[in-house]
C-alpha cells in the first residue's frame, strides 16, 4: 500500500480538524453578531439614537418597567426611583438612575442593558444612557445618571409591557485592582 | 511465520503496532474505566437509597455524578468502540493491519495519561476543594468562575482524550479508504465498517469543537478572557451552544457503531441476509448529518424564541425517521428467519428493544412544552441511560460475545453467558425503568436528597444498580475463562450462518497479521 495514498487522506482529515478548530473560535463573534441582528437574548445594540420628527402615538400607552441588578462582588448601590412608568410610543422620557461606590477604592462600573420581551428590543431607542460608557467612581462617591429613551411607535400592538433591565458589572481591570491592594 | 517475531512482556504492549494488540488494550482499558465509573454510579445509588444525606456531602455527590458521566462517556464507551474498530476493521475489509500503526499505538497510550489526570482530581491532598463538581456537561460559569482548582486537570485530560479520539478516527478513515481488498466497493463494506467510518467523520468534526470549548474555559479561568463571562461581555449561554454542538453528534458517536454490530449479529442468527443494506447505509449517514442541526434541543429552557423552539423540535423528531428505518430493517431481517438465541443474539435483541424504548422517550423529550416539564428530572436520566446502557454497552457486550471465539479461538461458557444476559437485562430494567416515574413526578437529577414520596422508586433503582454492576464481574470472568481455553476450540466459521471475511477467510483464532495477501471479494 503506497504511503502517498495514506498521506493524501491524512492531510485532508487533518485539514477538517483544523477547519473545525477555526470554526469553533469563529463561532464566538458570529454568535454575538447573530444575537444583535435578531435581538434574541434581549441583547441590543447600545448605540445612540437621534430623536427627530418621531410622531407621538397618543392612542395607546405602554407600560415600561425598569430593573436594576448588581453582579456578585460589585460593591456598589445601584437603583432607580422610577420602577414603572406608562409611556406614549414616540414620546421622549427621562429617568434617572442612582449609583454609589460603597467600597474604599476607585471602581469602574459598566451597566449591560437587556430588553424583554426580545421582540421589543428593536423598538427601544435611547438618546442618552449611562450604559453607553463606563462610570468610574471614587471611594464613597455617588452619582445620578440620566437615561433618555422613547418607544418606537412601530412597536407591535401585542406588546403591552416592556422591561428594561440593567445589570451592573465591575469593569475595573484586574491589574489596577491588584495595584490598589484589593 | 517468518515475521511473527515481536517483543514479549511489557515491551510488546508498550511498542506494539499490531491492530489486535492495540484493540485488546483499548478493550481492557475501557473495561477498567467501566468498573471505575460503575463504582461511582454505585456510590450515587447508595446515597440515593434513602432520602436525606447519609454517605456523601453534596459536593462529593456532585463530583461523583460528574466523574461517572465523564468516565463512562470518554473512558468506557468511546475506547470500547475504538477497540472493536481496531480488532475488526482490518479483518472485515481484508487488510493486514491498520493504515497508520504507529499513530494507533500513540493514540492508545495517550488515554491512560488523560484519565490519570482526570482521576487525580479525586486526591484530596492535591485538591482540597474537591474534584470537578459541575456535571459532565461542565456548563459555564459553574466550570469557569466557580470551578474547583482540579478543573484545570480536567481540561487537560479532555484535550488529551480529544487528541486520542481524533487520531483514532483518522486512522479508521485512512484504513477504510485505502486498504480495502480488491473488489470490496464502498457499497459492499460490512455495516460495522460503514457505521464506524461515519462515526470517524463525526469525531474529526466535533472533537475540535470540544477542544475549543475547554480551551476557552481555560483562558476564561486564567488568562483574563471573558468568552463565557457576562461581566466582560461574554455569554454563558454561548457555552451551552458550543458544548451541545459537540454534544449531540457525540451521542451518535456513542451509538452508531452499536448499530453496525446489531446489523451483523441479527442476520447471522436469523440465517438471512441483512434486510435493506443500502437503506441502512443511507439511514446511518442521515442520522450523522442531522445530528449537527439539532443541538439546541438540550437547552429549550434557556429562553429561546418560539421559532427556534419549533425548528429544533421538528428537526429532532425528523431523526426518528432514519432511526425507525434501521429498527424496521432489523425486524424485517428476523422476519421468517430460522432464529436461534445464542448469547450474542440475546444481547442484540435486547439492544433493539430497549434502545427503541429509550428512543421513544427521546421523542417525548423533543417536544418543547413537554421538555420544559421534564428538563433536569430523572426522566432525562432514564432516557439517556436506556440508550446508553442497553444501547451502547449491550451492543459492545454483544460484539464481544459474537467475535470472542474468533479472537481467542475458544468458545466461551454458554450457560454462564446466558446467566449474565438474564441478570443484566432484568437488573438494567429494575435500575432505570423506575426513573421514568420518579422523573415524571418531579424528582430532580444531580441532587443528593429527594422528597420522601420518591423513596420506593429509588430503592428499586439502587437494588437494580447493584445487581447490574456485580453481574458485569461475571462477564469479566467469562471473557478471561474463554481466553484461557473456555469450552474448547471454536470452528473457523464459529457461528452457523456467520458471514464476512473474518469468518469465511480466516482461521480461529485469527492470525497475528490478518491478511498477508488480500482476499478477492466478489
Amino acid at each position: 500500500m503506497s504511503n502517498s495514498k495514506h498521506k493524501n487522506i491524512l492531510v485532508k482529515t487533518v485539514g477538517i480538524v483544523a477547519l473545525m478548530t477555526v470554526f469553533v473560535f469563529a463561532m464566538v463573534p458570529l454568535y454575538n453578531v447573530f444575537c444583535e441582528i435578531t435581538g434574541i437574548n434581549g441583547k441590543v445594540l447600545v448605540s445612540k439614537e437621534l430623536y427627530e420628527s418621531v410622531k407621538v402615538d397618543t392612542s395607546r400607552k405602554v407600560k415600561v418597567e425598569l430593573i436594576t441588578s448588581i453582579n456578585r462582588g460589585m460593591p456598589w448601590d445601584f437603583s432607580t426611583d422610577t420602577k414603572t412608568l406608562e409611556v406614549y410610543p414616540g414620546k421622549l422620557y427621562e429617568v434617572s438612575f442612582y449609583a454609589k461606590n460603597k467600597s474604599k477604592s476607585t471602581i469602574t462600573g459598566q451597566a449591560v442593558p437587556s430588553v424583554a420581551p426580545s421582540q421589543a428590543s428593536f423598538y427601544v431607542s435611547k438618546t442618552e444612557c449611562f450604559c453607553f460608557d463606563q462610570q468610574t467612581l471614587l471611594a464613597g462617591e455617588e452619582i445620578n445618571m440620566p437615561m433618555k429613551f422613547y418607544i418606537d411607535p412601530d412597536l407591535p400592538d401585542s406588546v403591552h409591557t416592556v422591561t428594561m433591565s440593567y445589570a451592573l458589572f465591575n469593569a475595573t481591570s484586574k491589574d489596577s485592582t491588584a495595584a490598589l491592594g484589593q | 511465520m517468518a515475521h511473527d517475531h515481536h517483543p514479549t512482556g511489557i515491551k510488546r504492549w508498550l511498542f506494539t503496532t499490531n491492530h489486535k494488540d492495540i484493540g485488546s488494550m483499548y478493550l481492557w482499558f475501557s473495561f477498567i474505566m467501566f468498573l471505575i465509573g460503575g463504582a461511582m454510579a454505585l456510590g450515587i445509588r447508595t446515597e440515593l437509597f434513602q432520602p436525606g444525606l447519609q454517605f456523601f456531602d453534596p459536593n462529593t455527590f456532585n463530583s461523583l455524578t460528574t466523574l461517572h458521566g465523564l468516565i463512562m462517556v470518554f473512558g468506557a464507551v468511546m475506547p470500547a468502540f475504538v477497540g472493536l474498530a481496531n480488532w475488526l476493521i482490518p479483518m472485515q475489509i481484508g487488510a493486514p493491519d491498520m493504515a497508520l500503526p504507529r499513530m494507533n499505538n500513540f493514540s492508545f497510550w495517550i488515554l491512560p495519561f488523560a484519565f490519570t489526570l482526570l482521576l487525580l482530581s479525586l486526591v484530596p491532598q492535591l485538591f482540597p476543594d474537591g474534584a470537578p463538581n459541575f456535571g459532565w456537561t461542565f456548563y459555564a460559569p459553574l466550570s469557569t468562575k466557580y470551578g474547583p482548582a482540579s478543573t484545570d486537570f480536567f481540561i487537560f485530560g479532555v484535550h488529551l482524550m480529544g487528541i486520542s479520539s481524533i487520531m483514532g478516527a483518522i486512522n479508521v478513515i485512512v484504513t477504510v479508504f485505502n486498504m480495502r481488498a480488491p473488489g470490496m466497493t464502498l457499497m459492499k463494506m460490512p455495516m460495522f465498517v460503514w457505521t464506524w467510518v461515519i462515526t470517524a467523520f463525526l469525531l474529526i468534526m466535533v472533537m475540535p469543537v470540544l477542544a475549543g470549548a475547554v480551551t476557552m474555559m481555560l483562558t476564561d479561568r486564567h488568562f483574563g478572557t471573558s468568552f463565557f463571562d457576562a461581566a466582560g461581555g461574554g455569554d454563558p449561554v454561548m457555552f451551552q451552544h458550543i458544548f451541545w454542538f459537540f454534544g449531540h453528534p457525540e451521542v451518535y458517536i456513542m451509538i452508531l457503531p452499536a448499530f453496525g454490530i446489531a446489523s451483523h449479529i441479527i442476520p447471522t442468527f436469523s440465517r438471512k441476509p441483512l434486510f435493506g443494506y443500502a437503506s441502512m447505509v443511507y439511514a446511518t449517514a442521515s442520522i450523522a448529518f442531522l445530528s449537527f442541526l439539532v443541538w439546541a434541543h438540550h437547552m429549550f429552557t434557556v429562553g429561546m424564541p418560539v421559532a427556534g423552539e419549533l425548528y429544533f423540535m421538528i428537526a429532532t423528531m425528523i431523526i426518528a425517521v432514519p432511526t425507525g428505518v434501521k429498527i424496521f430493517n432489523w425486524v424485517a431481517t428476523m422476519w421468517k428467519g430460522s432464529i436461534t438465541f445464542e448469547t450474542p443474539m440475546l444481547f442484540a435483541l435486547a439492544f433493539v428493544i430497549l434502545f427503541t424504548l429509550g428512543g421513544v422517550s427521546g421523542v417525548m423529550l423533543a417536544m418543547t412544552p413537554v421538555d420544559k416539564q421534564y428538563h433536569d428530572t430523572y426522566f432525562v436520566v432514564a432516557h439517556f441511560h436506556y440508550v446508553l446502557f442497553p444501547g451502547a454497552i449491550f451492543g459492545t457486550i454483544a460484539a464481544v460475545y459474537y467475535w470472542l471465539p474468533k479472537w481467542t479461538g475458544n468458545m466461551f461458557n454458554e450457560t454462564l453467558s446466558k446467566i449474565h444476559f438474564w441478570l443484566s437485562i432484568i437488573s438494567v430494567n429494575i435500575t432505570f425503568f423506575p426513573m421514568h416515574f420518579s422523573g415524571l413526578a418531579g424528582m430532580q437529577r444531580r441532587v443528593p436528597d429527594y422528597n420522601m414520596m420518591f423513596e420506593g422508586f429509588n430503592q428499586l433503582s439502587s437494588i437494580g444498580a447493584f445487581m447490574l454492576g456485580f453481574s458485569q464481574l461475571l462477564f469479566m470472568y467469562i471473557v478471561i475463562n474463554c481466553i484461557r481455553g473456555g469450552q474448547g476450540k471454536a470452528t473457523d466459521n464459529v457461528w452457523d450462518g456467520a458471514e464476512g471475511l473474518e469468518f469465511t477467510h480466516l482461521p480461529s483464532p485469527a492470525p497475528y497479521h490478518s491478511f498477508e495477501k488480500a482476499p478477492e471479494v466478489k
